[in-house]
């Protein structure tokens, strides 16, 4: 995979996408080798790994009772406009939020770490048509600016034909190239 | 002052209250009279049998006795510490980590206060030795057990966010600091509660008991002091050194979160 390239993963459910990805994170105990930028995964300390490839769940989790205080100090007032917040969001507790909300909130706490590649496990799967696509811009746009690596689930056809670079389909054990367009 | 010894038909008289209890609840089919009379059963045989281990221990003084007593009072509490656990970690671990945990600190704070405070001649005179111990290993168990059971209880419900901060490129001790800190408050509350309320809530079985067989209670007091402080001592790094050990086997090499080696309850 290179560079401000998005690559899409689909598949039945239970086919293993999030946990391919967890593996990629380092989560799970696995076989395979991964490496980024010559860097293989084992040789350096996991947190440190998942500081440069940061994974979204598809079901994202809030621990303290103020949203701000999940994010670094100064993310507040660097809020995107897109994802539609004020940035008084940051004093609000985690209970007021709906989950479309957390879900766009956990997609800007992982890009504020500059992560070099981004796991996103179905990053859009609470939110409505209009605000998808809002989204899924925004997202596209920031992994090309900064350069970022992602690796992108989803089950949407039209969704991975817009944001796609390469597209893999789970097929049992295998990973199935798809063509680009489709 | 000389102790009033007690005779066995006195003892008797009050066993006959625990029987008048039994027939009242009895007939009045409450439902405790098995468990009333096999409980006051035991406890008999079981004191009754300690208090002739304790004779023998006293009259013989001998260090490889003590040490084998004390042994045997350490593997029960790590029994007791690794059956009060809901979750536990699976094989040798959840005794493991409990018997270290208590062993590393109750024998030491013992050691400690046996030498250092109380000064017995020879230093582990079993008069003092026995009781002490004795005491820091019930109250340590209740503590490594409470916090081993919120630690392992916490991280179960909470594997999604423990996830989603390592996710975040968090170490495993700050995706657990939360818990660790819960762990460690139920596993000292006990400890904290007892002294805040010594004297005023309750009298203290051990402070009671030496005055009972009199002793001034102005010495009775300060032996209770030492023997709370001690407590709470070993409570605590039972606990600090229980949770740190448990916290970390919960996660591999790689700091993951290894929710596998978890067993729960009736496994």
């Amino acid at each position: 995979m290179s560079a401000g390239q998005v690559v899409c993963l689909s598949g039945p459910s239970g086919s293993g996408k999030s946990r391919l990805l967890r593996a990629v994170a380092d989560l799970e105990p696995h076989g395979g080798t991964i490496s980024l930028d010559g860097t293989d995964q084992q040789a350096i300390p996991a947190h440190q790994w998942r500081r440069q490839v940061v994974m979204v769940p598809a079901d994202s989790q809030w621990w303290f009772d103020e949203v701000g205080l999940h994010f670094p100090p100064d993310a507040g007032r660097q809020l995107p406009d897109v994802l539609g917040f004020h940035p008084e969001v940051m004093g609000w507790s985690v209970g007021r939020l709906s989950s479309g909300e957390r879900q766009r909130l956990a997609l800007w706490r992982a890009l504020v770490l500059q992560p070099e590649v981004l796991l996103l496990d179905e990053p859009t799967a609470n939110l409505d048509g209009q605000m998808t696509k809002a989204v899924e811009a925004w997202l596209l746009d920031e992994i090309r600016r900064r350069s970022i690596c992602a690796l992108w689930v989803a089950h949407d056809p039209g969704q991975i034909r817009r944001v796609a670079d390469q597209h893999y389909r789970i097929n049992g054990t295998f990973l199935e190239r798809t063509d680009g367009s489709d | 002052m000389e102790v009033i010894d007690l005779a066995w038909w006195k003892l008797a008289l009050a066993a006959l209250l625990i029987v008048a209890l039994a027939i009242t609840s009895h007939l009045g089919r409450l439902g405790i009279t098995r468990s009333l009379l096999v409980a006051t059963v035991r406890t008999v045989i079981q004191l009754v049998l300690v208090g002739m281990v304790l004779e023998a221990l006293f009259a013989s003084s001998g260090f490889l006795w003590i040490v084998l007593v004390a042994l045997v009072m350490l593997l029960v509490a790590g029994r007791e510490v690794m059956a009060r656990q809901g979750r536990r970690l699976k094989g040798w671990w959840a005794f493991g980590i409990g018997t270290g945990a208590m062993f590393v600190s109750s024998f030491t704070v013992t050691v400690l206060s046996l030498t250092v405070v109380i000064g017995p001649e020879p230093w582990y005179a079993p008069q003092y030795a026995i009781p002490l111990l004795g005491m820091m290993l019930g109250n340590t168990m209740t503590g490594v057990s409470l916090s081993l059971d919120r630690l392992n209880a916490a991280v179960w419900q909470q594997r999604a966010v423990i996830e989603n901060r390592l996710m975040l490129g968090q170490t495993w001790r700050e995706a657990l600091e939360d818990i660790r800190r819960e762990a460690m408050r139920s596993g000292m509350m006990p400890s904290i509660n007892a002294m805040a309320a010594a004297g005023i809530v309750s009298l203290p079985g051990m402070m009671t008991g030496q005055i009972l067989a009199g002793s001034p209670p102005a010495v009775a007091v300060k032996y209770q002091i030492l023997v709370m402080l001690v407590i709470t001592v070993g409570t605590g790094f039972g606990a600090l050194i229980a949770v740190s050990w448990g916290g970390r086997r919960l996660f591999d090499e790689r700091e993951r979160l290894r929710l596998d080696r978890l067993v729960g309850q009736g496994h």
